[in-house]
């Protein structure tokens, strides 16, 4: 994964300075609560949402079951449709195919679609080595960017940034990137998003290369799909001669049909809208509309590795709604830059370690970074079982250390953090499955998966979680 | 001298070797509803109305006879003195307005197009649930780009063939080799402590106009 995080300190320290940071935790608090409350009302609207739910989870399986196939699919009909796909088995070679890519029309210069894929694997920090700059364009991309900062939240990646901050980046920063922020500009947020349009406008006029990943992939037609919600994504996909969109292999679905499921739940996992403002689809190249060019690069960059965990596939299916961030009370408290990654919160601390290995500590401690509270698993849109991949990937993790080992110590601190934060613990303990993921063998039961069958049951396992822990960890 | 796998050949190997033996996925079921509105053109419609007005687009309702008068009488309050015209707009529907026309033939350029005041177009359908309309590039729609620059978009709607229910009903009605583009209210951003501010890049304002009793 990108260089971005290499030198992040373990998720306890990291977290611990995150605490330490009245106005970060006030804005994650007061952001987390607003989306996830929104999120039940939406969601509420959908008397079907249980079959959705599961039909996405379904749709899902069977792609990353036979995604050999459907990749080959997608090729074919990407290339049919006068699309050029190309394939990175990692970081570097996915960098290096868009750098050759970029290079070939000549330009210096990009605009940028908000994109976790292209975030993870740093790409535009190698752009800016081969001296082509990359311009992101989303409101909270381009304050994150100009800031030198790094984003906190998959969906609101600025949400540590209060709109004082933000006026202050933009007068400080703007000018040095191209059109300056204007003359005594202040912080409302109606003024800010207005220097952010007159400072990318221009940007978006004078694009001939434009780069994006894809929220979905069709196999059966070669459609891409992009979700947003401000219009840059449609700037970046319509207006310059070449696209260039980088995605990860797991991005694919079957069929068209598909897309009735995914197009229901994700809006409404993600930004609690019953639609986004913008939904983009594009079918290789239209002539008279659009890039001429298209180039689509698949990565894998660990998606494989994660793939053959028959437990830790399911982290596959995310559609990066971020539903998981705003329920789980450690991210509530401890901020996205905790956990050393681009993919922060509950998903991130299954994914990253999957993606990257547990060698390092930072990796190593993130499956402890959780109270397993099953909060996560409760509102995910394809029910990926977050809890179970955690205690799993523990074990991975326990196993690869043992008693005093490096690994070992990061893990304990990052449980030991959790536990020493009384509230975020509580939180987790007050849904009653608390106690049910905290051994490692699965409750015994037919419905012990569907845990909204379970969370009423007072009668789950009684032993509590701080005493269970000091009887097996200390 | 042997060639080095590609990097196609090794992940489609990795694939393949990481579920080999995995067991079959359960097959999907589509048990969830293909729509959750009643079927009744009238309720459609209203639905689409209001969950337009609800995501801030401003909602209008006429007749084929009115039409004219009312796209012109939009662009004339929004103060918009240019307007871009996609190939195959009716004519009709600006024989009313003195906006100067920017046809879209040849195509118009980036900076052209910026300096623009609106754009108006018809659509291929529009979904009640979502409050979404959506185009295709057909005729009277335009490139995507005509519906993204200008600061205005007037978009025509016509009741009840162009509206259906919900996303489920939308999909087999789209042709995925056409360029799509899904608008569900103006252009919009939240991610200024949460505050939703209209219009980042995209027109700050949607007009919807919907045209009931036939309309061609
Ligand atoms: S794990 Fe589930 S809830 Fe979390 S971001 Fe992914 S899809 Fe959304």
């Amino acid at each position: 994964m990108s260089g971005t995080f290499v030198g992040m300190p373990s998720f306890p320290k990291a977290a611990h300075e995150a605490v330490g940071d009245a106005t970060l935790r006030a804005n994650l608090r007061h952001a987390t609560h607003t989306i996830r409350d929104k999120r039940a009302r939406a969601v509420a609207e959908l008397d079907d949402w249980a079959a959705l739910r599961e039909a996405g989870k379904r749709i899902k399986d069977d792609t990353l079951r036979h995604l050999g196939t459907y990749l080959v699919r997608l090729e074919e009909a990407v290339t049919r449709a006068g699309g050029t796909v190309h394939w990175a088995a990692d970081a570097a070679e996915a960098n290096r195919i868009v750098t050759d890519l970029v290079k070939a029309t000549g330009e210096t210069e990009v605009v940028k679609v908000k994109s976790m894929a292209t975030q993870e694997i740093g790409l535009n920090e190698h752009l800016e080595a081969e001296g082509i700059a990359a311009y992101e364009t989303d409101l909270a991309e381009l304050i994150v960017q100009l800031g030198e900062d790094r984003p906190s939240h998959i969906l609101v990646p600025a949400i540590h940034r209060n709109r004082g901050e933000i006026r202050d980046i933009f007068r400080e920063k703007m000018g040095s990137w191209g059109r300056p922020a204007p003359e005594g500009l202040s912080d409302t947020p109606a003024e800010l998003a207005e220097a952010a349009r007159l400072h990318l406008r221009e940007k978006f006029l004078r694009a001939k290369v434009g780069i994006s990943g894809a929220n979905f992939m069709v196999a059966e037609t070669g459609t891409l799909v992009v979700v947003e919600s401000e219009g840059n994504g449609r700037m970046c996909l319509t207006l310059p001669e070449t696209l260039i969109s980088v995605v990860g292999i797991e991005k694919v679905v079957p069929t068209w049909r598909d897309l009735e499921v995914f197009l229901q739940t994700l809006p409404r996992s993600s930004t609690a809208e019953r639609m986004n403002p913008y939904t983009s689809m594009w079918t290789g190249t239209t002539d008279d509309d659009g890039p001429r060019t298209f180039h689509l690069v698949l990565l894998d960059n660990g998606r494989t590795d994660a793939l053959a965990d028959e437990v830790g596939r399911q982290a596959l299916r995310c559609i990066r709604c971020s539903a998981c961030l705003n329920v789980c009370p450690v991210y509530e408290r401890a901020g996205g830059h905790a956990y050393g990654s681009v993919y922060p919160g509950p998903i991130g601390a299954i994914l990253t370690p999957q993606l990257r290995g547990t060698t390092s500590d930072i990796d190593a401690s993130l499956p402890y970074a959780s109270s397993l509270c099953g909060a996560c698993y409760d509102v995910c849109p394809v029910a990926i079982d977050i809890p179970e991949v955690l205690v799993h990937l523990r074990e991975r993790v326990a196993g690869e250390g043992g008693k005093g080992h490096r690994l070992e110590k990061a893990a304990m601190k990052a449980a030991g953090w959790v536990l020493d934060h009384p509230s975020a613990l509580a939180a987790g303990e007050r849904l009653a499955s608390a106690t049910r993921k905290l051994h490692p063998k699965r409750l015994p039961g037919p419905g012990a998966r569907q845990w909204s069958d379970h969370r009423d049951l007072p009668e789950l396992p009684a032993e509590p979680f701080r005493d269970w822990w000091k009887k097996n960890r200390t | 001298m042997t060639p080095q796998p590609s990097s196609r050949d090794r992940i489609l190997a990795r694939v393949r070797a990481a579920v080999a033996d995995a067991p079959e996925a359960p097959a999907v079921a589509r048990d969830y509803r293909t729509s959750h509105t009643a079927d009744d053109p009238a309720g459609v419609l209203d639905l689409l109305h209001e969950n337009l007005a609800d995501y801030r687009a401003h909602v209008h309702r006429t007749t084929p006879d009115g039409l004219p008068a009312l796209v012109a009488r939009r662009l004339a309050e929004r103060g918009a003195r240019t307007v871009a015209v996609p190939p195959g707009l009716p004519a009709g529907w600006l024989a009313a307005t003195d906006a100067v026309r920017r046809p879209d033939e040849p195509r118009l350029t980036p900076y052209e197009l910026d300096g623009v005041d609106a754009v108006v177009t018809g659509c291929a359908l529009a979904i009640a649930e979502t409050g979404t309309i959506v185009l295709d590039g057909g005729p009277g729609q335009g490139r995507r780009a005509l519906t993204l620059v200008p600061d205005l978009h007037v978009c025509v709607v016509r009741a009840p063939e162009q509206v259906v229910a919900s996303v489920p009903l939308a999909l087999p009605r789209l042709d995925p080799t056409l360029p799509l583009t899904w608008i569900s209210g103006p252009s919009a951003t939240s991610d200024i402590e949460l505050d939703r501010v209209e219009g980042v890049h995209g027109p700050r304002t949607l007009e919807v106009i919907l045209v009931a009793g036939g309309l061609t």
